[in-house]
């Protein structure tokens, strides 16, 4: 029988169908921003990232997103923030104050886990219940709890993974030179702080390209935002609306906007990655 | 002093983070309970069952019926499985068992990157790309018409907004089945498909199955990508080249209006809390099993 040739052809045929759904798979990324750079580029003007929406605006006349840019990168800073300073005290509980391997931990992390599941409509619907609720209008305010809420999962699953990595002893020295927990999770943050500027980056990643939770929170307008109760544009949310107008170069903006969004989600991946490549190093 | 000091700080900081936690722990309480809450006047007028088995939306008349998204929904999900499953698993498989060390840094990392595209630039892509390529070049195919805003294109954009939730998984769970088990495989005269047929795919199976739970779970949720490419129209999809209108699409598009009409925004929250209860029940189980089989990287 020559069925060992068989298995041995019915193999290489199987390597290059996996192949091939490898190259498909990656070659999708490169396909996606191809296409977003090629509808976009001949639309994109310096107008487009210096100037706000000047009358008319939205059938086709002068003007530009910078609003939009502006207050995304005002609501994600904001709500990055917040998400840090609420998930790097829960992730030092969560490694210090308690201990490993306990009921509370696991449970605790898997609920993390579950939230970072929870797709922004959820949260969208719930933050615009409340603001109903308590009238509130759609502002800037209300989008930054809601991104809040989206983004501290992010952080604290990434923190706690990088706490993972710290070895032990670490904390053992740290412990028996006197440090109470508290200090030695000051030591733990310095020894991780690359890995903590990869965690900010990816919520603010995460938080700058949300569009469903802000859809209903922040409302729109053709002005930079000064103060938290002002409704604000985000980015997304200018891609999607000018995305859906019938005339040709307010669709034309549309692709330029989506241009700009994917620089600015690029250029966070780059420097996550560089991060990441430093904490590797870090660890030795 | 100092010392007292000292640990009157560490006292502080334990019990402000405790607070956090259990706060941000409460949260997913609080989602359940106030859309429970928020959803309970209209599951007083009709029954759930009837609210999920018709498919009559009409709020001005105060017709709830949500069969129609729900199918949209679930078309979405299918063909979107249809493509990836088969093509993550493959490519996990070979990243694992034929790729070297430097193959996975190089790929996974970019894979990695489609994670970080907002969904809103999927939606773009879709409609630039993929909307026009179904209406002109695959429906006349099979000799139908379609304007291309399907959940055939709905299918496909979210397809590749999980590769990379799908690819992640499956390669750590392909990682975790021991070497020996491959060598006694291998060493009784199976080629290498036959050892992954057979005894990796075997066994890495439960894992497999939870990172696809886990990649549905996703799916379910998505609003923004696929609500740009698949038409909404509320209506049970026939075929895969018709317009269909899933349930968190329903819920982005009618929020603004909501108010005035009676048991309106009832609705719409009974249709947030059908998809965070699949969800959060989905998320369970395949955490679950993946935990059960120590796969930590998600």
């Amino acid at each position: 029988m020559s069925s060992i040739k068989k298995r041995l052809r019915k193999e290489k045929i199987a390597k290059l169908l996996m192949q091939f759904s490898g190259i498909l798979i990656t070659g999708s990324l490169f396909f996606i921003i191809g296409t977003i750079l090629y509808k976009g580029l001949p639309h994109l003007t310096l107008d487009m990232i210096t100037q706000t929406p000047k009358g008319g605006f939205y059938i086709g006349k002068d003007g530009g997103i910078l609003n939009a840019i502006l207050g995304s990168l005002y609501l994600a800073g904001l709500s990055t923030l917040l998400a840090v300073l609420i998930g790097i005290p829960i992730c030092i509980y969560l490694n210090m104050y308690v201990k490993k391997g306990s009921t509370l931990a696991k449970t605790a992390k898997l609920i993390f886990d579950v939230l970072f599941g929870i797709p922004s409509i959820v949260y969208g619907a719930i933050a615009f219940s409340i603001m109903i609720w308590l009238g509130v209008r759609a502002s800037l305010l209300g989008g930054v709890i809601t991104i809040t809420l989206l983004t501290i999962p992010i952080v604290v699953r990434t923190l706690d993974e990088l706490l993972q990595t710290i070895p032990a002893e670490l904390n053992q020295i740290t412990k028996s030179l006197g440090a109470t927990r508290w200090e030695s999770a000051k030591v733990m943050l310095s020894y991780i702080k690359p890995g903590l500027f990869t965690a900010i980056l990816l919520a603010f990643g995460r938080a700058i390209g949300d569009v469903a939770g802000v859809l209903l929170t922040t409302g729109f307008s053709d002005n930079i935002p000064v103060y938290l109760d002002e409704p604000t544009a985000t980015l997304p949310l200018a891609i999607f609306f000018q995305l859906s107008s019938p005339i040709p170069e307010v669709q034309g903006r549309a692709y330029a906007s989506a241009l700009i969004l994917t620089f600015i989600i690029l250029s966070i991946v780059i420097c996550t990655q560089y991060l990441a490549s430093k904490q590797r190093k870090n660890r030795g | 002093m100092p010392v007292n000091y000292r640990l009157a700080t560490d006292r502080v900081i334990k019990h402000l983070s405790g607070t956090f936690l259990a706060v941000s722990l409460l949260v997913i309480l609080a989602i359940l309970v106030g859309l429970s809450i928020k959803s309970s006047p209209l599951l007083s007028e009709v029954s759930l069952w009837e609210v999920l088995t018709t498919s009559i939306w009409a709020p001005m008349k105060g017709r709830f019926g949500f069969l129609s998204f729900i199918m949209g929904t679930v078309w979405v999900t299918v063909i979107a499985l249809f493509i990836a499953v088969p093509l993550c698993l493959a490519a996990s498989v070979y990243l694992v068992e034929y790729g070297s060390k430097r193959l996975r840094a190089l790929v996974l990392p970019l894979v990695n990157v489609l994670a970080a595209i907002p969904p809103v630039l999927y939606g773009v892509w879709g409609v630039l790309f993929v909307v026009p390529i179904i209406s002109d070049y695959v429906a006349p195919i099979f000799g139908v018409s379609s304007s291309g805003y399907s959940v055939f294109s709905g299918g496909i954009v979210l397809a590749v907004m999980i590769f990379p939730i799908m690819v992640s998984i499956m390669v750590e769970v392909l990682k975790t089945i021991p070497a020996e088990l491959r060598s006694v495989s291998l060493s009784l005269g199976a080629t290498r498909l036959e050892t992954i047929q057979h005894v990796v795919l075997k066994k890495a199976r439960p894992g497999i199955m939870a990172a696809i739970v886990l990649a549905v779970s996703r799916a379910f949720g998505e609003t923004i990508a696929v609500l740009m490419v698949c038409g909404n129209i509320p209506q049970i999809p026939k075929s895969i080249f018709d317009a269909g209108y899933p349930l968190p699409a329903l819920i982005a598009n009618n929020f603004g209006e909501m108010m005035s009409i009676p048991l309106y925004d009832s609705a719409l929250m009974l249709a947030a809390l059908l998809l965070f209860v699949i969800i959060l029940g989905f998320n369970l189980l395949s955490r679950g099993i993946l935990r059960k089989m120590e796969v930590e990287k998600i």
